[in-house]
């Protein structure tokens, strides 16, 4: 069992030089980490009591390099502790160590990090589609994918069509087709 | 068989799992059977489901069986994924409330609240005495409402239908006290960041005092048709046992982890919404099989009631929004009638709520386990990163692993047992 301050100062002197330094925010601690060391981490991390693997999830920061972060959430069953790490990983080596092997919840969570963000994770027992279907060629969750969808076809597999927005869910800015797609909503003038 | 009730109980915890696990071994000759020899050269693949009553849901499960024993489990996800989480990327805070009613459809009232307390959490925003207990009232109302479901979809899975109707008809009350509450019966959409959305009608205390009072002889009656019903015990006991370490390695949360006896209730352990103002016990299983997570669910929905009962008689006056108007939808009637408040409304209607970058993650003891919304903000009325920690998505992550060795029929009290939403699940 270890507070949150406690697993950071034992992850400092572990990690010497690899631990960055702690964000606050609204009570819980984020520590970064280079991908590298994230099995290590996660597994002196369990051997500290931080048990309970929450969640695991990755975000696109597009335009930025690295482009992709994973996001881990650590959980002490016995003193109610929470840390977070994260790991930044570039957009021209979308590998990142797989935690199966720590805990065991995080094959269904790297799967569908797999599946969203197209990161992969060697060493991983099954790493396949979770939620889209086999054979998909995007990756959904990617900032540069658009909200509408885009078409793929495979075969007798399955086919997906972009899905008009009809001005929505931003009702708050139009687009300039909406004229188009909403005809109802922009009655012709009365001759 | 007798029908004596006195073997079925059997006190010590640890030498019930052991004889289960022995008698297992006999049956089955290993106690995962994955590495069990092709008797007859060939294996079965039968898919169960998409579309199967007992998978309460589009989940797709893959058995490979050897005569009637399973030898691998693959579960298929994803029929009813929508992208909540790409959608939640795209619009405004307070927009994607009614998405969260769609995730555990069962007790979408509980969803709404765990969500408006992250956003809230990632605003700084405290709320009043007030909304608190009424979103407490909600989240218990839903829980009975997701257990009741649970409990009687399973007791019918598992041979005991009559159960399925006691428990629809005391879910149909509560639909009605939701409905005059929200004015929806499924979708509520109920909260607001800050607030909840209206506040409780008049005589309406009243009716969710009454219907409190009566649900507990209802409670007994599921009880007494359940409990030490053969049938159900036969299908259920020492079938599918999660030990303590599996419960906590596969990240199981809610009853299931507490079937498993792992102490972890969040309502407990990081109290919000007031919790740690009421009385209430949290249930542990000792064995974790499909019997000991029906008990827990039973249980819980005993400690509801009690958890209702002292809140209805202590909701605390006040306004229903929170006073920091800010970040806040100023009530109708003052947008109506003053300039300030118009302005004020136009501006959060338009372009949201100014959330400070930053990150947070919170997570809620919904019916179904600990719900949980990552919010990665980079400032601004929309969020860069939601991520939803859906539950049923993790519990479910454990048949793979539960099933094997189990027989054919077993499945679908495993199924019952674990208590998903594929709503949730896929997202």
């Amino acid at each position: 069992m270890a507070t949150t301050p406690q697993a950071v100062t034992s992850l400092n002197e572990t990690f010497p030089g690899q631990i960055g330094t702690p964000v606050e925010f609204r009570g819980e601690t984020t520590v970064s980490i280079p991908k590298a060391d994230i099995p290590a981490v996660a597994a002196h991390l369990k051997k500290l009591g931080f048990l309970f693997l929450l969640d695991i999830s990755s975000i696109d920061h597009f335009g930025d390099e690295p482009r992709f972060e994973m996001v881990y959430e650590f959980y002490d069953l016995d003193t109610n502790a929470h840390l977070r790490v994260k790991s930044r990983i570039s957009e021209d080596d979308l590998t990142v160590p797989t935690l199966t092997g720590v805990y065991a919840t995080a094959d269904w969570h790297e799967r569908e990090v797999y599946d969203m963000m197209g990161i992969d994770f060697p060493g991983h027992p099954d790493l396949r589609r979770i939620l889209m279907w086999e054979g998909y060629p995007y990756f959904p969750l990617r900032k540069d994918f658009p909200l509408e969808g885009k078409s793929s076809d495979e075969g007798a597999v399955a086919f997906s069509n972009p899905a008009p927005l009809e001005g929505g869910p931003f009702v708050t800015s139009p687009s300039s087709l909406s004229q188009e797609r909403e005809p109802r909503a922009h009655p012709p003038a009365l001759s | 068989m007798s029908l004596s009730t006195v073997n079925l109980e059997t006190l010590d915890s640890a030498a019930r799992a052991q004889e289960a696990l022995e008698k297992h071994n006999q049956s089955t000759g290993s106690p995962h059977g994955a590495d069990m020899p092709d008797q007859v050269g060939e294996k079965l693949v039968l898919n169960l489901g998409p579309s199967h009553p007992s998978t309460h849901g589009v989940l797709q499960i893959i058995l490979e069986l050897d005569g009637e024993t399973i030898t691998k489990a693959t579960p298929e996800l994803g029929y009813l994924h929508r992208g909540d989480e790409k959608i939640a990327e795209n619009m405004q805070y307070n927009q994607f409330i009614p998405y969260t009613d769609r995730l555990d459809y069962l007790a979408p009232l509980a969803n709404n609240v765990a969500y408006a307390l992250a956003v809230e959490k990632l605003l700084g925003l405290k709320t009043t005495p007030r909304v608190e207990t009424i979103r407490l009232i909600c989240c218990e109302l839903a829980r009975i409402s997701a257990h009741l479901l649970g409990m009687g979809a399973y007791a019918m899975d598992c041979g005991a239908i009559t159960v399925f109707m006691y428990t629809f008809t005391e879910r149909e009350t509560i639909y009605n006290l939701i409905e005059s509450l929200t004015g929806a019966r499924f979708t509520t959409s109920y909260t607001r960041i800050g607030g909840v959305a209206r506040d409780l009608p008049d005589g309406w205390i009243e009716a969710a005092r009454a219907f409190t009072e009566q649900f507990g002889a209802k409670i007994d009656e599921i009880d007494n048709l359940l409990t030490r019903n053969r049938i159900f015990i036969d299908r259920t006991k020492d079938i599918g046992i999660i030990s303590r370490e599996d419960a906590i390695s596969f990240g199981l949360t809610g009853p299931n982890v507490r079937g498993s006896g792992v102490d972890f209730d969040l309502r407990k352990r990081e109290p919000y919404l007031g919790y740690e103002q009421f009385e209430f016990e949290v249930p542990l299983g000792s064995v974790g099989d499909c019997y000991d997570r029906y008990l827990v669910r039973l249980e819980e929905l005993r400690q509801s009631r009690r958890i209702l009962l002292q809140a209805l008689d202590k909701i605390p006056g006040g306004p229903i929004v929170s006073p920091d108007g800010k970040n806040v939808l100023p009530p109708k009637s003052t947008v109506l009638t003053k300039m300030e408040e118009l302005i004020h409304q136009f501006i959060i209607v338009t372009e949201g709520i100014d959330a400070p970058p930053g990150e947070i993650y919170f997570g809620a003891e919904n019916p179904k386990g600990q719900l949980g919304f990552y919010i990665h903000s980079k400032g601004g009325g929309v969020p860069h990163r939601l991520k939803i920690r859906a539950p049923s998505f993790v519990n479910l992550s454990i048949l793979p692993k539960l099933l094997p060795g189990h027989m054919m029929s077993d499945v679908v009290a495993v199924l019952g047992s674990l208590d998903f939403v594929m709503g949730e699940c896929d997202r």
